[in-house]
């Protein structure tokens, strides 16, 4: 349980900024998730603090203290990586027992086995406790690999898309099982993903990464409903934020405005002026339209039986849409 | 443009049966998704129609033409594989246009076709480069150029967004779609994702262990699954199975669940024993008046909608509301379900009972 700091921290790999000073927060108790595409800076940020990789300027402190200089052990950081790394010669119990049997901790026996279980069960593998690690399924070594990472007590438990290679129904189980070990247990958590389900779902915070920069941080509510530029607007919900000209729709925009950013409850049906229906998709829970609006494509979501059919006209109207100016940031 | 007849076909490797015992019909400019978990059999029945497997037995008709023991070279389809692959020494242009010279067409006549169908795409302007410069997209644009050049009479597809990340497959999806809905060409597509079955298909078959499951249109199968497979597979969070034993006579409207009467689509069948009601997640609402009660073990916000999970007598189940309610783990909430699209289903083969709602999308397929 620790506060992690980063401040000012840049990282460049030859001509490539990875990171450019960053400052980042990561409050005691939290769960962090950042979020951005391929290249963004995630897994380096998450670098940075494990101590597999050193900033090029900046300082990491942990409770206070800089860590900069440390090996990764010193730093009592948990890893789970996107790709599993088992020993391949041990059982899944010695697996999962084997950080804490490291010389280091001094773990009794009993608080080991009961670790070992407490954890197994919560991720579903109790029952293959004493196979080889290799003669597991792909799932079900990466839920050793998580299981390795909980049974101990770092400072703070980093991951890198440790659900990514699991099928859908297991990643919606653990997607709940590691929030509420998290909220128990009162761990730190620092998660790196490119998928906003886990990050809306999961986080206490969600750090917006573009290009190397922190570009947001805040609740995922807040992301979500109050996005401070169309980058991070376009992170999260789907269908997608529509973004079209400012001046695209009846009524006032503000100064300097470029775009309006329209998600699909910010679009009123029924109302305004006339959009032609081009495609209707059933979901089953819910229905997309595609919509084209003055040469414009758009996306907007309707109930799951909606009689409509291609070719035939919805009137549109935006409520309390976002505006952004021509650089992308929102204009409040 | 074909339509595609699928009759009584069945795949054994050895003594593992990869295809039970499958029919369907893809008619003529449809696109056909094929949806199952891994195993399930639907990459084998894609092969068998493409003339890359022989089928132990059944038949497929292309145009009203068995075509079972034909080779693929003799079907005129075009197969895009998942993991595409170009010819990494040609340039964009000369792999487009290879499948028509080898086909003996003349430089001039393939290099028309081949502008032509690279104007569809939006790759017109890189027939000149080397493929290896070439980003993932531009790559299966470019696989999909090859296959559609041939002009066949249809186009399966193998999973071809499968190694896609997720943000960029679903702008492919869209793609791909509206590629469809200019050239009208009949499209068969493997997938074990149901939200890319849901998007993009016209008809979705679902299959289990070699068994088609369901066959139907997308929305249809989503209201109305003939099995609790095809209710967990399709769906996210998927259906919810209240489980309980009890009764439920021919022509009943209600059905009991530990006391609690709850009111169901009018029942054609009667079944007694072990027995769940299906309940979609939108199709819970919460109300205090109601005797039906869960505790909330988990709040998962989505933007528009929340994912609440409710511990309830009769298991754990999700519901999906709107995330402006203010709901908290450990609350106790009143539950109704929405009578006219709830499912019964008889847990000792998983079979979905014929009711009043039900009875015409099952009957049909």
């Amino acid at each position: 349980m620790a506060e992690i700091v980063l401040e000012n921290v840049t990282k460049r790999f030859g001509d490539e900024v990875a990171l450019d000073n960053v400052s980042l927060t990561i409050p005691d108790g939290s769960f962090v998730v950042l979020l951005g595409p391929t290249g963004a800076g995630k897994t380096t940020t998450l670098r940075m603090i494990s101590g597999l990789d050193e900033p090029d300027s900046g300082d990491v402190f942990i409770d206070g203290h800089s860590i900069l200089g440390q090996t990764p052990a010193q730093r009592n950081v948990a890893m789970v990586f996107q790709q599993y790394s088992l020993y391949p010669h041990l059982t899944v119990r010695q697996n999962l027992e084997f950080p804490l049997k490291s010389p280091l901790l001094q773990t009794p026996q009993a608080e080991i086995n009961e670790k070992v279980k407490a954890v197994s069960e919560v991720l579903q593998i109790a029952h293959k406790l004493d196979n080889k690690a290799t003669a597991l399924s792909g799932g079900e070594m990466q839920r050793v690999s998580i299981g390795r990472a909980l049974v101990r007590s770092p400072n703070i438990y980093l991951m890198d898309e440790p659900l990514s290679s699991l099928d859908a129904k297991l990643r919606a189980d653990l997607r709940i099982e590691l929030k509420r070990i998290q909220a128990n247990s009162g761990q730190t958590l620092l998660y790196v993903t490119h998928d906003q389900i886990e990050a809306m779902t999961m986080a206490t915070h969600i750090g917006v990464l573009d290009n190397g920069k922190l570009v947001q941080f805040g609740s995922p509510r807040e992301v979500y409903e109050n996005p401070v530029s169309i980058y991070s607007a376009s992170r999260l919900g789907q269908p997608r934020i529509n973004i079209l000209p400012a001046d695209l729709f009846e009524g006032d925009c503000p100064k300097h405005a470029k775009s309006i950013g329209l998600r699909p409850e910010q679009i009123n049906q029924g109302k305004g002026e006339d959009a032609y229906v081009t495609r209707v998709e059933h979901l089953g829970d819910q229905t997309r339209l595609h919509l084209k609006f003055k040469e414009h494509d758009l996306i907007t979501v309707t109930d799951a039986h909606t009689p409509l059919q291609y070719g035939e006209v919805v009137k549109i109207q935006p409520k309390e849409p976002f505006f952004f100016d021509e650089d992308g940031a929102r204009i409040v | 443009m074909a339509q595609i007849r699928i009759e009584n076909v069945r795949k054994e490797f050895g003594s593992f049966t990869a295809v039970q015992s499958s029919s369907f019909t893809i008619e003529d400019g449809e696109f056909f998704m094929l949806l199952g978990p891994s195993g399930c059999g639907k990459t084998t029945t894609l092969r068998m129609m493409a003339g890359l497997e022989l089928p132990t037995s059944g038949e497929i008709y292309i145009d009203g033409e068995e075509v079972g023991m034909k080779r693929a070279s003799e079907r005129d389809i075009a197969f895009v594989f998942q993991m595409f692959a170009l010819y990494p020494h040609m340039n964009v242009g000369k792999n487009m246009s290879y499948p028509l010279i080898s086909q003996g067409m003349s430089r001039a006549d393939a290099q028309k076709r081949v502008l032509e169908v690279a104007k569809i795409l939006g790759i017109e302007d890189m027939l000149n480069r080397p493929v290896g410069g070439l980003s993932g997209g531009d790559r299966q644009r470019v696989a999909l150029g090859r296959a559609i050049v041939r002009e066949p009479k249809a186009f399966f597809m193998d999973e071809p967004l499968g190694a896609l990340d997720a943000e960029f497959r679903e702008h492919m999806a869209e793609e791909l779609r509206a590629l469809h809905d200019r050239m009208g060409a009949t499209t068969v597509y493997v997938t074990h994702d149901q939200l890319e079955a849901m998007q993009m298909g016209d008809k979705i078959v679902v299959m289990n262990h070699g068994v088609v499951e369901q066959f139907g249109k997308p929305q249809e199968i989503y209201d109305w699954p003939a099995t609790k497979f095809v209710a967990q597979f399709i769906g996210s969070p998927s259906m919810n199975f209240l489980d309980f034993t009890g009764n439920v006579e021919p022509n009943a409207n209600k059905v009991s669940i530990d006391g609690h009467q709850i009111d169901i689509p009018t029942s054609r069948d009667g079944a007694v024993g072990d027995l769940s009601l299906g309940v979609r997640p939108e199709h819970i609402k919460f109300d205090d008046n109601s005797n039906y009660k869960g505790e909330v073990t988990a709040v998962e916000y989505l933007g528009t909608t929340q994912i609440i999970t409710l511990l309830t007598p009769n298991g754990t189940i999700k519901s999906r509301i709107a995330s402006d309610i203010q709901v908290n783990n450990g609350e106790m909430i009143g539950l109704t379900f929405d009578a006219r699209t709830l499912t019964l289903f008889d847990n000792t083969n998983g079979q979905a009972l014929v009711s009043e709602a039900n009875e015409g999308a099952l009957n049909h397929g």
